[in-house]
Parts: structure tokens; sequence; C-alpha cells
């Protein structure tokens, strides 16, 4: 490539006859390159939905010989699981009734909630409505490093520190499902208030001109004008946080302990849908045994219900973004 | 004060409006304890974990292999070596997929059609899967299954890859979006193909955006444990590894193995983990916000 003009012969292949017009502006030029780039970016995109598919091909598959071990009546509806003690090869002397696991996760829940949802949606408002900018800048950074922690850090924490001083308060024992619950909404505060805030800043400022205009002050118009306006996207960020706290591993395998059971009762502790999947995971269950089966179903289970929880999410986010 | 007897005028009556009745004093009082309260606790999580980590917080820490015998000088040498190899592959697989993937759907694709409509609420989804099923993906597809490599780094590096390319796609999308519609144009109107456009113009204009997003990701993955428990980074491992296909432990999971196990000298090991760890994460975190403050353009 030393010539300094460029030549018909330095152009591609695909290159035009230079016998033609100089430039031809009717004719879309082949170019073999350009095509092959958009088809690589395309398949890169699909992988995304290549990556759903493998997610429930890898939870179905080994369902089929769950199920015909363990009866789905059973599965949904028995309060009793103990898929981790006796005969590691066999099927019948084991509870697999998965409720007591749902019943973790639940509780959990919960109180990661009510920890997360007047704190989350408090900081929102404020960030959002009282907040000056400056202050907004420094404070926003710092929420995110809270969600930022990583989990097994967080469960630590909840274990060696908040338990505790739980344990003096009000008598926890030394696994139980508050202190990983109190923490994880901690974490999950940032996830409701970013969302929230964003959903209150979208609504249109002439909204609150038009509340002020009418004599009312900065409380009234926050709680009866902005945030009605902004309902569905604070419902979708709470949900959202549903779903983290649903999902949420470490904490509960750390702090929430080990064993199953078919209570309510924060105090003591109550194993979630994740913390048995790491449990069986970190004990490494030898591939076709029941137990291995049963980390498959127990996923399985958990998938469907987060599934459903963004579905609900990405619906309502949907809804208040076509608001104004 | 000679207007008090007379009526307020008009500007009096709308500076009393401004004053804060208690009620609405107490609201805003409340607002701020929230945001207190999450700032609060963040501070005393880190406090405790520089004040509980920085005795063990030393050269031994990262000289020495794990070991249960020597807790007093062990160190997580082989934890730090995994998470690196693990995260350059996670960089190697997540960066151009993601990269890609967004570039389709923000420049190629007509967002009209149902296929992209499809991607793109997938993506959404995929965002809020919990971490742990992409492990059991991993454990199902690539340690097991069709490819079986075993409970080695680069199944640890899928695993984490296929978490955070959602993130990326979407972190990508958005600072591609940033790039006005007339540097585009004007690439075109002077004869670039689309891809000459997309790879000389938007890319760059967009890349600090793209990296700011794609560092918060990997902060993301650096700390994640739950989708390496499944995929085999459980084992107490204490060599290094030297490729690929070694067996492997990081750091997050190193620190799940050690809380359970007993002695003061270990609980200092653990959280001296804990601290470097964090160490890392802020320093990421804090190159991503000055990359944002630094290289942020405004169109």
């Amino acid at each position: 490539m030393t010539t300094g003009p460029v030549t018909a012969g330095s152009l591609g292949a695909g290159s035009p006859p230079p016998a033609g017009p100089p430039i031809d502006l009717s004719t879309r030029r082949n170019r073999v390159g350009e095509r092959i780039i958009k088809v690589l970016l395309a398949g890169s995109a699909l992988l995304s939905v290549a990556i759903t598919v493998g997610i429930a091909v890898a939870l179905l598959t080994p369902l089929t010989t769950f199920f015909s071990n363990v009866g789905l009546g059973e599965f949904l509806t028995g309060t009793s699981w103990t898929a981790g003690f006796g005969d590691k090869s066999s099927w019948t002397d084991k509870d697999w009734g998965v409720l007591p696991l749902v019943l973790g996760t639940l509780s959990t829940t919960v109180i990661a909630l009510l920890v997360a949802v007047p704190f989350g949606l408090g900081t929102a408002i404020y960030l959002s409505e009282y907040a000056r900018p400056k202050v907004r800048k420094v404070l926003k950074p710092l929420l995110e490093i809270l969600a930022g922690v990583p989990t097994v850090v967080y469960g630590v924490f909840a274990l060696t520190i908040i338990t505790p001083i739980l344990q003096d308060l009000v008598g926890v024992e030394i696994f139980n499902n508050l202190s990983p619950g109190v923490v994880m909404g901690f974490m999950i505060i940032p996830t409701v208030a970013s969302l929230s805030e964003d959903a209150m800043s979208a609504v249109p400022s002439a909204l609150r001109e038009g509340s002020y205009a009418l004599g009312s002050n900065r409380m009234q118009t926050t709680l009866r004008v902005v945030f009605p306006a902004a309902l569905s996207g604070i419902v979708a960020a709470i949900v959202l946080g549903i779903s983290r706290a649903v999902g949420e591993t470490m904490i509960v395998a750390i702090a929430a302990g080990n064993q199953p059971q078919f209570t309510f009762n924060p105090l003591v502790g109550a194993q979630t849908m994740t913390g048995f999947i790491a449990q069986v995971a970190s004990g490494d269950a030898p591939q076709g045994s029941p137990v291995y089966y049963s980390l498959f179903a127990v996923g399985a289970l958990l998938f469907v219900i987060t599934l459903v929880i963004n579905a609900i999410s990405i619906a309502l986010v949907r809804k208040f973004r076509q608001a104004y | 004060m000679t207007m008090t007897a007379a009526p307020p005028t008009p500007t009096a009556r709308l500076t009393r409006g401004k004053r804060t009745d208690p009620r609405s004093a107490v609201f805003a009082a409340a607002l701020w304890l929230c945001l207190a309260a999450a700032c609060v606790f963040l501070l005393i999580v880190l406090a405790t974990i520089v004040a509980k980590g920085w005795h063990r917080f030393d050269l031994d820490l990262v000289d020495n292999q794990p070991s249960r015998l020597r807790p007093e000088t062990a160190g997580v040498q082989s934890a730090i070596f995994g998470t690196l190899w693990v995260m350059g592959g996670t960089i190697l697989l997540a960066l151009p997929l993601g990269i890609g993937a967004a570039i389709y759907l923000e420049e190629y694709a007509d967002s009209t059609k149902w296929w992209n409509k499809l991607i793109e609420l997938n993506i959404q989804n995929l965002v809020a899967v919990p971490a742990i099923i992409y492990g059991i993906l991993t454990l199902a597809f690539v340690v097991r299954g069709p490819i079986s490599v075993g409970a080695v780094v680069i199944a640890g590096s899928v695993a984490l890859a296929l978490l955070i390319l959602p993130v990326v796609i979407i972190t990508t999308r958005e600072a591609l979006r940033a790039v006005p519609r007339e540097i585009r144009d004007a690439s075109l109107a002077l004869g670039a193909t689309q891809w000459q456009t997309t790879w000389r113009q938007v890319l760059p204009a967009a890349v600090s955006g793209i990296a700011t997003g794609t560092i918060l990701a990997l902060s993301r993955a650096i700390g994640e444990a739950a989708p390496l428990i499944l995929v085999g980074a459980t084992v107490f491992v204490t060599v290094n590894p030297d490729g690929v296909l070694d067996r492997y432990t990081v750091l997050p999971v190193q620190i799940y193995r050690q809380v359970s196990l007993p002695g003061i000298e270990m609980e200092q090991l653990l959280w001296a983990t804990i601290l470097l760890l964090i160490v890392i994460l802020l320093l990421m975190n804090g190159m991503a916000i000055w990359l944002r403050n630094r290289f942020q353009r405004r169109w």
C-alpha cells in the first residue's frame, strides 16, 4: 500500500469496475464486512435470549427426574423438608415439602421490606423534593456504595455484629431470620430509593407549581401531588426490591442457618430457598443424587417466583413512563 | 415594624406562606432521618471492617496461602490470584458480547420489530434474575452437562459473565444513547458506512460512559459469591491457578468459607480479607466516579 493515489485495485473486491461513472449513487455497494459485523452484533444480542432459554432448559430437564420420584402436590404443599438428611441415595426416607423454605424466604423478605420501604421512600422523597442539587450529588454515590458492598460481607456483618445485639435486645437464636432480614433491608434501600427518586423526578414540575399556586406547602405538595403521580414507579421500585430480597443468597446462607423450619417466627433460624441451594452446593452433592435434583427443583421455583415479580415490575414501569 | 397594624401586603403574605408549620417540619426531619439512617448504617459497616480488619491487613495476607494450621500468618494469595484469573475471563467474555449487543440494539436494530422488542424485554428480565440462578445455569451446561470442564476458573468466569452481561448491555446502551444524532448524521453524510460511523464516531464519544458502567458491573462481579459456590469455588485451594482450566477460589468465597472456622486468629484473618475486598471495591467505585466526572461530555 505504498502508492499514493487511490487506485481501483486498492479498493475492496466488491468495488464497482472503474469503467463506470466515478461515483454511482444509485447502486448499493455490496459490503461483505459490514454485513458480517451486523450479523455478529445481532448474534451477541440474541445470546441474551439464548441465556434465558438455557436457564429454562437447565432448570426444567432435571425436574422430570425429580417429579418422577416426588409428587408435585407433596412438593408444593408439604410442610416438612428434610432433603439434607438421611441416606444420600434414597428418595423415600425424606420429606420433600418445599413450604418451610418458602416460608423462610417469605419471613426474611418481609423483614427486609419493613426496613427498606419506609427508609428507601423517605430517602427518595428527600433527594427528589428537598435536597439541593449539590447535596444530591454527594449523597447518591454514597448510596451506590451501600448497594455495592458484597453481600457476603453483609452476611458476616449480620452474623457477628447485628445478631449479638439482637440477642441482648429480643433474645434471638444465633441463627435467626431477623438479623439477615434487617441487614438485607438496608442493602435494598438504594434500590428502592433510586428508582422511586427517578419516578418522582419524572413528575412534571408544572404539577408542583400548580399545587404551590393553590397555597399548599412542600409537604402537602409532596404527599398529595408528587407521590400519587409517581405511585406506579414507586410500586415498581418496591417490587424490584422484593425480587432482590427473594433472590439474595449470601446474607441468609451465613446468618439464617441451615435448618428448614415451618415457622414464620423471625427469632429462630429458618432456611430460605437460596440458603438451601447454597448449602447443597457447598456440600458438593454427588451428581444424580436426590439432593442434587432437589437443588434444581428449588431453583426452578425461585426462578418462577422472581419471573412473576419482575414481570409485575416491568409492566408497572411501562405504565409510569407512559403517564406524562 | 410600622406595618404591623396594616393588613399584610401581597408580598408579606407570600413570605408568611413560606414559613413551615410544625407538621411539615416534622415530616422534613423524618425524611432527613431516613437518609441519615442509611448513611450511618454504611459508616458503621465500613468502620467495623476497618476496626476489625486492620490488625492483619499486612503483607502476610498477600504473600501467604490459606492455612488452618497457622491462621496467625495465613494469607489469601490463592484467592487473590483466583479473583484476578476469574475476572480476566469475565472481562474477555462479557465486554465484547455486552457492548456488541448494545451496539446492535442501539445503532442497528429496528425497535418496532417484535424480535427486537423481545430481546429488550428479555434483557430487562435478566437483570433481575437472582445471581444464584446463573450459577445453576453454568453448573448444568459448563461444569457438568454438554461442556463438562469441571469446577475450574473458566466456569467461574462464565457464571460471572452471564451475571453482568445484562448490566453491561443496559449501561452501554445508555452511553450510546447520550451521543447526539447529529454526529451520526454528519458521519453518514460524509460517506461513512454505518460501522465506520459507529466505530470511529459513536464509540469514541461514548467510551467514558461505557467504561464507567463496565467498572461498576465488574465491581458487582468481583464481590459476588453465590453463583461461584455452585460452580466449584468452595474447595480449599492453596495453590494459585496457572490457567483457565485450574481449580480456584476467589475472595468472596474465601470469606464465606472462613466464617465457619473457629479461633480469634481466623476471625482476624476473615476481617482482613473483607477489608482487602472492600478496598478493591472502593478503588473501583472511585475510579468509576472519577471517570464520570472527568470525561463526561454534555452536548
